[in-house]
């Protein structure tokens, strides 16, 4: 580690202003913030510079979609290898998933990091470690069969149109990783939806043993057929089709877990997106008027995306609310959104991408008017305080 | 504007009126006018066209006509009358397209009719036809009309081609083979809001590459 340090000592000079590669400067720093804590120290005042940066808080997020990607190459491969029949151990199983999830991680990275490079080279920023957990939050979003020429356009499609328009991390109005799914769930909707994707090697025409469809919990729902769902058990751990990442109840709650006790993710807006799906599901209980509605209301929790979407993409800090009475509102509203499309529209038989996005745009608002009355309320005290 | 000389009918003055909306002064990228039907009638490039050369002729004649009767309307009815020439003109280019080129008149539907809301069209009148004489107006509305139908052809030209894979009908994708090799046409280009971040994309290029159309803050 000290030899890499003098190394990148001696290189340094190059990359500062006047160097010979200062036009990179952003690159080297850029890699050696990686490796390094950054040295940068405040001169005046009082204010102190925590270490954990940027990229320390990506990394933790990262860590904490570990399980959910693990799980992920997993199931990819028990989904496979139930649609030919044919029994495979865990490894089998996990080994032949993972083969299939890792081009789209890097397909996702190399055009995510690639356009941040030259964006950060263009307008001299520092490079932009957003991009960190969105290039893996894509592929664990994304159905597994899908086109890696679409991945990559989505990809790009998001990185320019979402995120650096507006100004790079931190200025963007939507989710980034939403938006790419989104892109694609307008642009490819034979890709996105339906019973086949899911599975790998379905849409190419692969032959599948008697009985397996490949139907989500949810798609079998939208179709009115709850009777042949799979046990709420099932669904928790998570072997069932779905996208990548967001099968497994269990493996999100783990990363859920790790997000709340470093305090990166919002414990709020996690605990208010269930509480508002939950306040929806029993509101449909009351209801009641199909086989849909009275689905017990925690299914929800286990089904398709919600529980991803709740831990990973609402509590994104960019996009949500920044005022503590708003993430209440904020995540409560995603909630009920979610249920709401999910089972009353039946055009989309997922909800929660869409619910998400729309309260994206809306959390500024949310935030003025909580603003807003906070200072009212002070005001009005500080009025009798005067006139007593 | 008041002087008795005879201007040249093509001199340099009249030629910016021409040129101007063509680039700096665009209806669509810079003043932002006309965004509806350039959103709905931008999915394959046929109605584009047509769109495009029905507002130029009814913009350039409507400016002409008010033009030549500036001094006799009333200032109180002003609108009206701009409104009774703007009609008149629609309802025959409306007439034209239905007996000459039907198809392409049935795609455009109500939005050939809509010309007559179309902010540019009322902008032009009030801004240059009321207060110029016949001939720089008629020139200006060519320019107005022609800055509005080149955006919506370009724009138009990406949304059938990456959308429908076929250039004014023909199918070009097809003829590359790029099917065969995997690919697929963009299914959310054919909708509306697309058109809308294809707008925003030539604004984007526009103005980095003409720094004074950018506002100060």
């Amino acid at each position: 580690m000290n030899s890499l340090r003098k190394k990148l000592d001696k290189l340094k000079p190059h990359f500062t202003e006047g160097g010979r590669f200062s036009k990179l400067r952003s690159v080297f720093e850029g890699f050696e913030s990686f490796i390094f804590v950054p040295d940068k120290v405040t001169f005046k005042g009082s204010h102190i510079r925590d270490s954990i940066d940027l990229k320390r808080t990506m990394t933790v997020v990262l860590i904490a979609l570990l399980p959910a990607l693990l799980f992920g190459s997993y199931n990819t491969g028990l989904q496979h290898f139930r649609s030919v029949g044919i029994e495979a151990t865990i490894l089998q199983s996990f080994w032949f998933g993972f083969l299939r999830i890792l081009p789209l991680i890097v397909v996702s990275y190399v055009v995510g990091l690639g356009i941040e490079f030259i964006a950060a080279q263009i307008r001299g920023h520092e490079i932009n470690e957003g991009f960190l957990v969105t290039g893996l939050l894509i592929p664990l979003i994304m159905p597994v069969d899908i086109p890696l020429w679409m991945l990559a356009l989505a990809t790009a499609f998001s990185v320019i149109l979402g995120k650096e328009v507006f100004g790079g991390t931190g200025m963007n109005v939507f989710n980034p990783a939403l938006l790419a799914r989104a892109f694609l769930f307008f642009s490819y909707p034979a890709w996105m939806t339906g019973d086949k994707v899911w599975t790998e090697g379905l849409t190419a025409g692969q032959n599948i043993v008697d009985g397996f469809s490949g139907a989500t919990p949810l798609s079998l729902c939208a179709a009115g057929e709850t009777a042949k769902l799979p046990s709420f058990m099932e669904m928790f751990i998570g072997t069932i089709p779905g996208s990548v990442g967001e099968t497994s109840a269990l493996a999100i709650l783990i990363g859920a877990l790790i997000l709340i006790v470093t305090g990166i993710g919002s414990w709020k807006i996690i605990v208010s997106v269930f509480a508002g799906g939950l306040g929806m599901g029993l509101l449909l209980n009351l209801i009641s008027a199909n086989s849909y509605m009275e689905l017990p209301f925690y299914y929800h929790f286990v089904m398709g995306g919600f529980a991803f979407g709740a831990v990973f993409m609402a509590t994104d800090p960019v996009t949500a609310s920044q005022t503590e009475t708003g993430k209440w509102i904020y995540g409560f509203l995603i909630g009920v959104l979610s249920i709401l499309i999910r089972v009353l529209n039946p055009a989309y038989p997922e909800g929660v991408m869409l619910a998400i996005l729309l309260m994206n745009v809306f959390a500024p608002l949310i935030d003025y008017y909580v603003v807003q009355s906070s200072i009212k309320k002070r005001l009005k005290r500080a009025k009798i305080a005067i006139n007593t | 504007m008041n002087n008795q000389e005879k201007e040249p009918m093509f001199s340099a003055k009249n030629l910016k009126l021409f040129t101007a909306p063509l680039g700096k002064e665009n209806p669509i990228t810079v003043q932002v006018l006309g965004i509806c039907s350039a959103l709905a009638v931008t999915v394959k490039l046929k109605p584009a066209i047509v769109m495009a050369l029905s507002v130029m002729i009814v913009t350039a004649v409507s400016n002409l006509v008010i033009a030549a009767i500036r001094q006799y309307i009333p200032d109180r009815i002003r609108i009206i009358v701009q409104l009774v020439v703007i009609a008149t003109m629609v309802i025959l280019v409306d007439q034209f397209l239905k007996a000459y080129v039907f198809d392409v008149s049935k795609q455009l539907s109500v939005f050939v009719g809509l010309i007559i809301t179309n902010c540019i069209l009322m902008g032009r009148l009030e801004a240059f036809a009321m207060g110029n004489k016949p001939w720089p107006s008629f020139i200006d509305g060519l320019g107005n009309g022609a800055g509005y139908g080149m955006i919506l052809v370009i724009v138009a030209f990406f949304r059938e081609f990456l959308g429908s894979g076929t250039i004014y009908g023909y199918p070009v994708m097809q003829k590359l083979g790029v099917y065969s090799a995997g690919y697929e046409n963009n299914g959310m280009i054919i909708l509306p809001p697309m058109a809308l971040i294809f707008v925003g994309l030539i604004i984007w290029l526009q103005r980095s590459r003409n720094k004074s159309l950018i506002e100060n803050k």
